[in-house]
């Protein structure tokens, strides 16, 4: 593997199709042996930036550099990136070991490493991924899982500088993609290379990476680490497309939030007086009597999971939600309930 | 009707029975029984006659030269549609669309038609065969015009085929390659045309077949010299106008065995084609 | 697919301009090569039979038609194609039907059988005929009896002009039957409509465009018949000559202008027949989608 792990960074990148801006000034730095996740809904430009980021798209201005050198004029070819498509992409006339050694044959004969040498990396490749067995296989024969792991092989074969995978788990179901996020973690860190993929799956991104990219609309929204984005959201986008939320109207009074005139533990130290608006999770919540509340409404439905009790309410004025807490007692449907608010995030 | 329900998966649609039975009804009178003429006559034949008959150097001669030509013609046929499938589908110029749809003009236009036209064309008098000839080429009245004629019946084949399949080339494939270092000569080589061959060679056997068995467009422009550009399909009239039914029928039943042979290597390529690389 | 890309957005020529295609001098090259011989092997001959009909002036063009023979192949080959095509059409709606709409057993053998005609030469379709219906003919006998005369007459030009013909209806409808599958006629049935009622409010619209594809081309090629008519016409002038046949005479005659001019009629019905399949695949891309080959 490369001994020193290549950084990545993306200056002022924006890119429209057709007059519609897909992109808008990234900015954004990688760094080198970083896992790093390019989330955000469909439409938000993280497929685009990552074909940008490949050589495979070029961008109508800003620049990408690989550990400084700028890259953005650089073709796919020369990019030494490895790129995992969605859809696995692999050559279907091909054996699984074939599409393995494929980046490399493909080299000039100068550069090409010697045949055996060629079968020995891609008997190490299939060693890695799992699929020994499968050396002689045509894609075809293969499951979906199997197919991606090849890509992925197919991938590193040629020692790519970065590695790129976009949607790498989305057209596997659920148990393959469980097992699939723990492997590419593992060879991450095995290989140590610095790795971006993109996804809109919010816990595959929390779970994988070391930090996340949250992208909305074509802006980058705020870059941290899981738990800085799910702490510290730095905007309503990345706090809604992190998870539910139910936004209460709230009050700042002599660095106290109160909801519905009642005290919220919130640190409002550094806020002035005002009106503003606290966005609450569904475990934010815990249920009491209606004279403690913050907020109150009807239960339309209950059910218990996994040690957790899912309530869902109707507020007066219409407005459904759905509480997740630990609490032992379960209150009835039509009961009427109050709910006192124990954390949450301020957005004016 | 019992026996065949058992044949065929239920279903709520109604008419099988009728358009089945009538389909099949019209099948076995049209096609199968006439093909059975021909089949009972060269049994009666027999192998031996058959061969006597094809020992004829006339005949062995417009034989060789049929099969020999059309060969050459499927070969350059493919060759170029292929190219035309390819521009056409990928590429954007100003009359594409036009372009594309007179790729079906020899399905058109009867063979004769075709036929008097290649004559007049490329006959030393001809706007092409003149130019041709000031350069001492002669295409009309020898084999290169049987050439000519069968690569124009053969292009819609071989454009045909190949074309609906570069359409469905899925770009990834291709952007791989790209991602993975191969230049843009190594992917069209080793990632795009593998995968294309099936069906190029489901087209130039289709291209072949019909050649084989093409009459109307050929017999204008070859001159019909015997032992030079007699083709075989034009001695089968010969002979059935000098009432040798034996000499037409042996001739006729090599041809058709021939296009059977084709007919069986195209199911056997896509059967092939379609285990390899089934469905990724 | 969760993003925007190139593919949705249809930018082929921005995209076109990167990885996945050609660089532009072998673009050019490529096209260069393709419409030279495109031009060169298609367009030329169809322009020629105009080019030939025309060469002596219009009035030299349409004297060709005063001729009592050229009328009198006109009149048959109208009959033939009359006869002919409904025929086809019968045939390919029944056997596209059962092939669609039904799995039953040996399904691949009767697809293969139905293509049959197309790997037969048309000299050698023509030649099964005489087998079968000529003089010493197999069924020489029976018809003999029945006082009816097959070959080198009419009734023999049909049959070798539906041989020929044959499967180009039912291919055309096999595969756009196929791909529409069987859920809306279920539907339609569940609601308590009859077979015909079913085909002809549900099946039929989806397939109308294709059909009228493969009518016209039934047609053209009907009409354009020349190797198997050839064979058992007899060459009767002003009784079993068709157009095609015709041209023939006229062209080994050396009367090219008149040749050429009865040719232009079936030139001029090609064209119009590619006109109209480019026209509906424009419009109905999908309704045609399937016309791979024929």
């Amino acid at each position: 593997m490369d001994p020193k792990p290549t950084t990545i960074a993306v200056e002022g990148i924006a890119k429209s199709f057709k007059g519609t801006p897909v992109l808008r000034d990234i900015n954004l730095e990688i760094r080198a042996g970083e896992l790093l996740a390019l989330l955000g809904p469909s439409g938000s430009g993280k497929t685009t930036l990552l074909r940008i980021i490949a050589g495979l798209e070029s961008p109508d201005s800003g620049r990408i550099t690989f550990s400084g050198a700028d890259t953005t004029r650089v073709p796919v070819q020369k990019r030494e990136v490895g790129f995992v498509f969605q859809h696995y992409a692999l050559f279907k006339h091909m054996t699984v070991a074939d599409n393995i050694a494929y980046g490399l044959n493909a080299r000039r004969r100068a550069d090409r490493p010697a045949r055996n040498e060629i079968a020995k990396r891609a008997r190490d490749l299939l060693d890695l991924i799992k699929l020994e067995k499968f050396a002689d296989h045509y894609p075809a024969q293969l499951s979906g899982g199997q197919r991606q792991r090849v890509a992925l092989a197919r991938a590193l074969a040629v020692e790519p500088r970065v590695l790129l995978l976009d949607e790498p788990f989305g057209a596997l179901d659920a148990q393959v993609r469980k097992d699939l996020r723990r492997w590419l973690r593992d060879i991450h860190q095995r290989t140590g290379q610095t790795t971006i993929f993109v996804t809109h799956d919010q816990e595959e991104a929390l779970e994988l990476s070391d930090r996340v990219a949250v992208l909305h609309a074509g802006r980058l929204e705020q870059v941290g680490t899981p738990i800085e984005v799910q702490d510290d959201p730095a905007s309503v986008a990345v706090l809604r497309f992190l998870g539910d939320a139910l936004d209460v109207a709230a009050e700042v009074r002599q660095h106290r939030l109160l909801v519905n005139d009642r005290f919220v533990l919130v640190d409002v130290a550094t806020r002035g007086d005002g009106p503003t608006r606290l966005h609450v999770r569904p475990w934010q919540f815990d249920l009491t009597s209606l004279e403690d509340a913050h907020v109150h409404g009807t239960v339309t439905s209950v059910y218990r999971a996994q040690g957790r009790a899912h309530v869902t309410i109707e507020r007066p004025g219409g407005a459904v939600f759905t509480i997740d807490t630990a609490q032992a007692a379960m209150p009835r449907i039509d009961e009427r309930v109050g709910l006192r608010i124990v954390g949450g995030h301020l957005f004016d | 009707m019992a026996a065949r329900a058992s044949l065929r998966q239920p279903s709520v649609i109604p008419g099988f029975g009728m358009t089945f039975g009538y389909a099949v009804l019209v099948l076995g009178i049209v096609v199968l029984l006439p093909l059975c003429a021909l089949a009972l006559r060269a049994s009666a034949i027999g192998i031996g006659g058959i061969i006597d008959v094809v020992r004829d150097p006339r005949v062995a001669s417009a034989l060789r030269i049929s099969f020999g030509v059309s060969l050459l013609a499927a070969i350059v046929a493919s060759l170029f549609g292929f190219v035309a499938a390819w521009v056409l589908t990928r590429y954007n110029f100003p009359g594409r669309r036009l372009l594309d749809a007179i790729v079906d003009l020899p399905f058109a236009l009867p063979t004769a038609v075709a036929g008097i036209a290649l004559a007049s064309l490329y006959a030393p008098n001809g706007i092409v065969g003149g130019w041709l000839a000031a350069i001492g080429i002669h295409i009309a009245y020898t084999p290169a015009g049987i050439f000519v004629a069968l690569v124009f019946i053969g292009v819609p084949f071989a454009v045909r085929t190949v074309q609906p399949l570069i359409g469905e080339i899925d770009r990834e494939i291709e952007e791989a390659s790209a991602t993975l270092g191969a230049t843009r000569w190594y992917t069209l080589v080793h990632a795009v045309l593998p995968p294309l061959v099936p069906a190029i060679l489901t087209g130039f056997s289709l291209a072949f077949a019909r050649g084989i068995g093409e009459y109307g467009s050929v017999i204008f422009i070859a001159g019909n010299l015997p032992y030079v550009s007699e083709i075989a399909p034009l001695l089968i009239v010969i002979k059935l106008s000098e009432f040798d039914y034996v000499g037409a029928c042996a001739i006729a039943s090599i041809m058709l065995a021939a296009s059977f042979a084709c007919l069986l290597l195209i199911n056997l390529i896509q059967a092939w084609s379609h285990r390899r690389f089934g469905h990724v | 697919m969760s993003e925007i890309n190139a593919t949705d957005i249809g930018l082929p020529t921005l995209r076109a301009a990167s990885v996945v295609t050609e660089r532009r001098p072998v673009r050019i090259a490529l096209i260069a090569v393709a419409v030279a011989f495109l031009l060169l092997f298609l367009v030329l001959p169809v322009a020629a039979v105009f080019q030939q009909a025309f060469a002596k002036g219009l009035g030299a063009y349409f004297e060709s038609f005063a001729d009592a023979d050229a009328l009198a192949a006109i009149e048959l080959t109208v009959l033939v194609a009359a006869i002919a095509v409904p025929f086809n059409l019968v045939f390919g709606i029944a056997a596209s039907w059962a092939v669609a709409k039904f799995e039953f057993t040996g399904k691949a053998l009767f697809v293969t059988l139905i293509d049959l005609p197309f790997s037969v030469s048309p000299v050698v379709a023509g030649l099964i005929y005489i087998l079968l219906f000529g003089s010493q003919g197999y069924l020489a006998p029976l018809t003999q009896s029945l006082d009816l005369q097959i070959v080198f007459a009419v009734p023999g030009i049909v049959l070798a002009t539906i041989f020929v013909t044959f499967p180009l209806v039912a291919r055309q409808l096999i595969p756009l039957m196929q791909e529409q599958g069987i859920g809306d006629e279920e539907a339609a049935l569940t609601l308590g409509a009859s077979g015909f009622h079913v085909f002809r409010t549900v099946t039929l619209p989806n397939i109308k465009w294709g059909l009228l594809y493969s009518v016209l081309l039934c047609n053209a090629r009907a009409m354009g018949e020349f190797g198997a008519v050839s064979v058992v016409s007899g060459h009767i002038r002003g009784l079993t000559d068709t157009v095609p046949l015709h041209v023939e005479i006229l062209y080994n005659e050396y009367n090219f202008v008149a040749a050429f001019a009865v040719a232009s009629l079936l030139a001029g019905l090609a064209l119009v027949t590619l006109v109209i399949k480019s026209l509906l695949e424009w419009r109905y891309a999908d309704g045609l989608a399937a016309s791979a080959r024929h």
